[in-house]
């Protein structure tokens, strides 16, 4: 049966063309790792896709979906498995090109060491500065220069100890504290597994010997913490939290503390799968039983009482962003930290890193690839660690809350103390108490839609009709509101969305004051809109999408708008160079086109008795 | 028994996705594929909620060409651990007579395993299956996420998966849509084998070396499991001592010679291999990145 062998999870990263793939290919196949029937289908696939003339194109090796097989370049992260009798690795091939540098943050996520590859004829390029920087902020320790191409560098020493020296000195600026440097020649071999006979002056280890005998510290926390994951309670004898160590170890008997709650017990049972154990490890994927009946469910963290985790909602950190969509401040996406997954905005970006990492960029939005220095506001407090100190409970993905795409990764520095200072003062005199002294029931009529679409004026119809039923109205007007609380702000799309979101938390206190309150905003973007309507209580939110087609509007322009926008007087016009995102399920839509603002009035009307709102 | 911290690591990491599935997921279904991947998937899910039973069924997408002897297993099992087992076979392509013998490979992997498996999960309404595959398996596979995004119609983008960073999975979508998990993506077919010899886990005794009805057909050794298999001219049905890499429906499965009839042995003759599991598979070798398109259909 097989030794007990450590596992080393690593990737590679470079410029495009350093030859990556063509590494851990070679690698395999001259550590005899690559099978027969993979060697025959990389012979027929080199003659196919290969750029190496007759002979064998390692990358094929790796470079897994047909797309990039025929653009020959990885687009993605790809993992390998592979074993030598010392130790079983993991390796992420991540790509070079810029635009990808997303997948590379991923692969460094799960990596313990980072081999970089530079071409020994180009030396240290910004790119590969960037590469550093990435893999540093990630949290790898140990990083290894992989000098590729010597032969265009004549397999010189002193080009070797030039370029290895820069790389030390950037890789130290990044906190990557264990560095090598190795001269290889990936097409050919020389120092990946053999010893190079054409650089005798190298007498370090080649890079396979490296990687076998490297010590990898832990980068877990040793004091315990368990983040709970799912309750496990088949009957009403057990009750057990499950979830995976992230730090220390736990057996029967230990002291612990739950956070956010602050309650202690202490633990009476530990199980790993259906074994009883004396004692788990950090790592290990467990079942724990406290001597306590506490009420404890899945985000809540279970961890030694001395604890240094800190409770809070108000983080600095680090925001590597990744999908297309632009990150905006104000735009609230979901955070995932450990087992907790919160609502959370960022309320402003400190600073991004320039495509020169040295430098700092001010920034009013990240697009894809950026990374900054960011805060965030959560929609609750989670326990949380800076990154530096545990992995776990100091990293964290946002994900759109629109089509839950994982749209970018964080990195938490520390806390801000903000929030701690200022409490919700509780009213004596509820909600419910206000509207019923004005026998109504307070909503917010949300209308959304293109300028000129008739939004203003059916509003305003309403607002009189409710106004002669008795009812207690405000309408809060678009352009009305930008000539006061929001005659700071423009219109670009970071902009719009502190727009929105100003406006609908007005509109909620007007709610809470027992009104019933129409808001006419063009609010362009689902995800505000959304937010808007996360702000009320069921039933309290109904989105009017007053559903004009753009040629009627531009045809009406009442404000010569339009045509301003046409002629390019006017920059970011919702329909002309600006998005305008239609409600999916808008309580209700009106046909803006067919230009009787009194029956749609009476439509409107109608459907606000129906909920009973009227 | 202590496992080796390798397969430690393996087991608590599969242990925390089946946990993780159920934060996100509102109906999960576990693919039972019966094979040595399913039966190691299977006792993950045991583990990962004891002392309760996992809240999910098993679903099995027969194609009626599976090996008789799996079929048993398959049954045994269920009833052996008192779980749900749903099995899905897709009628129309019954009734279209859909046969790997007359059709070939990939016509009868796509109608009866890949519109077979969208049928099961469209009928049940699961919104997440739960699956056994490997990224060592095959190229394409090695950039699969552990949890993977299908949107409506079970079609993957593999231009558009979403970054999976440290251990924070994704597993939300919207209505219509539906996730694919694979708990054992970070295992290698030899770490099965150790994994099973260690924790004496059960599996098909077709991988186990045994005398049997033998065909030689397009160079894989085919067993004649019943009398649907014919032989063409030429061909004869000899007794072979052979054993399975990996188990699917037996028209399309090829044989190894091997000696191999415990799993100490087996775990040795893998270790010595100079061959990949899957090199016995007839859909692999049908065209170039195969698997890949297989999959953007909806193949699990």
């Amino acid at each position: 049966m097989s030794a007990d062998k450590s596992l080393l999870r690593f990737l590679t990263c470079g410029s495009v063309d350093d030859g990556k793939s063509t590494l851990i290919g070679r690698l395999l196949y001259d550590g005899g790792l690559v099978l027969d029937d993979q060697l025959a289908a990389l012979e027929s696939d080199s003659r196919k896709h290969g750029t190496t003339g007759k002979d064998l194109d390692f990358a094929l090796l790796v470079d897994g979906l047909q797309a990039e097989r025929e653009q020959g370049i990885t687009i993605d992260v790809a993992y390998r498995y592979f074993a030598t009798p010392r130790r079983k690795f993991i390796v992420a091939d991540t790509p070079g090109h810029e635009q990808y540098t997303r997948n590379m943050a991923t692969g460094a996520s799960v990596s313990d060491l980072a081999v970089v590859l530079v071409d020994a004829s180009k030396g240290i390029l910004t790119q590969t500065r960037r590469h550093i920087a990435i893999i540093g902020l990630m949290g790898v320790r140990h990083v290894v220069l992989a000098l590729n191409k010597m032969d265009l560098a004549d397999f010189s020493e002193a080009r070797f100890k030039e370029i290895a020296a820069d790389f030390r000195t950037t890789a130290e600026r990044h906190g990557l504290s264990h560095s090598v440097a190795i001269p290889v020649m990936s097409r050919d071999g020389d120092n990946l597994v053999t010893k190079s006979t054409r650089m005798p002056w190298y007498k370090g280890p080649t890079l396979l010997e490296h990687l076998e005998t490297v010590e990898i510290g832990s980068r877990a926390s040793s004091s315990m913490r368990l983040p709970v994951q799912w309750v496990s309670r088949p009957n009403q004898e057990f009750r057990g939290y499950c979830g995976t160590l992230a730090g220390g170890t736990v057996g029967p008997g230990d002291a612990v503390r739950v956070l956010p709650s602050g309650r202690t017990s202490t633990v009476k049972r530990v199980l790993i799968g259906d074994h009883e154990v004396e004692r788990a490890v950090v790592g290990d994927a467990v079942t724990v039983v406290l001597a306590d009946e506490i009420d404890i469910s899945r985000g809540d963290v279970i961890a030694a009482p001395d604890t240094s985790l800190r409770v809070a909602d108000q983080l600095a950190a680090h925001v590597v962003w990744m999908t297309e969509q632009p990150l905006l401040p104000g735009r609230p996406y979901l955070l995932k930290c450990g087992t907790q997954t919160v609502s959370a905005t960022v309320s402003a970006i400190k600073h991004k890193m320039g495509i020169d990492t040295s430098e700092s960029v001010a920034a009013r939005r990240l697009e894809t690839n950026d990374i900054a220095s960011c805060n965030l506001s959560l929609s609750r407090p989670i326990v949380f660690e800076p990154f530096s100190d545990c992995q776990v409970l100091g990293s964290f993905i946002l994900i759109d809350k629109l089509n839950f795409a994982t749209a970018g990764a964080g990195l938490v520095d520390f806390e801000l103390r903000r929030a701690s200072n200022i409490h919700w003062q509780s009213l004596e005199v509820s909600k419910a108490a206000r509207a019923a002294a004005k026998s109504q029931r307070p909503c917010c009529l949300w209308f959304t839609g293109l300028s000129a679409s008739g939004k203003s004026t059916i509003a305003n119809l309403i607002d009189k009709r409710m106004m002669s039923l008795g009812h207690h109205t405000y309408l809060l007007d678009g352009d009305n509101i930008r000539h006061g609380l929001n005659r700071d702000l423009g219109f670009t799309d970071e902009d719009r969305v502190e727009n929105i979101r100003r406006v609908a938390e007005v509109a909620r206190l007007m709610v809470d004051a027992g009104l019933i309150v129409m808001v006419s905003f063009i609010s362009p973007f689902r995800a505000e809109r959304r937010m808007a309507r996360e702000l009320f209580q069921d039933g309290e939110f109904v989105e009017v999408f007053v559903d004009t087609p753009l040629e009627v509007c531009e045809a009406r322009d009442p404000k010569g708008l339009y045509r301003k926008a046409r002629s390019g007087q006017l920059a970011n016009f919702t329909g002309i160079d600006s998005a305008y995102e239609p409600p999916e399920n808008a309580e209700v839509r009106l046909d803006g086109a067919s230009g009787d603002p009194e029956a749609l009035a009476d439509t409107l009307m109608h459907e606000l008795t129906d909920r009973g709102l009227v | 028994m202590t496992l080796p911290s390798h397969l430690r690591q393996l087991e608590a990491e599969s242990i925390h996705i089946f946990r993780e599935i159920m934060a996100d997921c509102e109906k999960p279904v576990l693919m039972y594929s019966i094979g040595k991947d399913s039966s190691v998937l299977l006792h993950l899910a045991m583990k990962a909620f004891h002392p309760g039973k996992p809240p999910f069924p098993l679903l099995h997408v027969d194609t009626t060409w599976k090996f008789r002897d799996m079929i048993t297993f398959r049954d045994e099992t269920a009833q052996r651990l008192g779980l749900d087992l749903i099995v899905h076979i897709n009628k129309d392509g019954i009734e279209q007579g859909i046969s790997p013998l007359t059709h070939g490979s990939s016509v009868h992997t796509d109608i009866m395993k890949t519109q077979g498996l969208r049928q099961a999960l469209d009928a049940h309404k699961f919104d997440c299956a739960i699956g056994g595959a490997r990224r060592d398996e095959e190229r394409s596979r090695a950039k699969e996420r552990v949890f993977s995004h299908r949107a409506e119609g079970h079609r993957w983008d593999p231009k558009a998966q979403r970054p999976e960073l440290w251990h924070l999975y994704n597993g939300r979508h919207r209505p219509g849509e539906t996730m694919r998990v694979f708990p054992l993506s970070n295992w290698t077919e030899l770490d099965v084998w150790e994994y099973i010899a260690l924790e004496r886990i059960p599996v098909v005794p077709l991988y186990f070396s045994a005398p049997r009805p033998i065909v030689q057909r397009d160079g894989l050794l085919i067993m004649q499991d019943d009398d649907r298999l014919t032989l063409r001219p030429n061909e004869k049905i000899e007794q072979r001592r052979v054993r399975f890499r990996t188990l699917g429906c037996y028209p399309l499965t090829g044989a190894v010679e091997s000696e191999a009839t415990s799993i100490e042995e087996i775990v040795a003759e893998i270790a010595a291999a100079r061959a990949s599991e899957r090199q016995g598979r007839a859909i692999d070798h049908d065209s170039a990145g195969s698997m890949e398109k297989k999959k953007q259909e909806g193949y699990f």
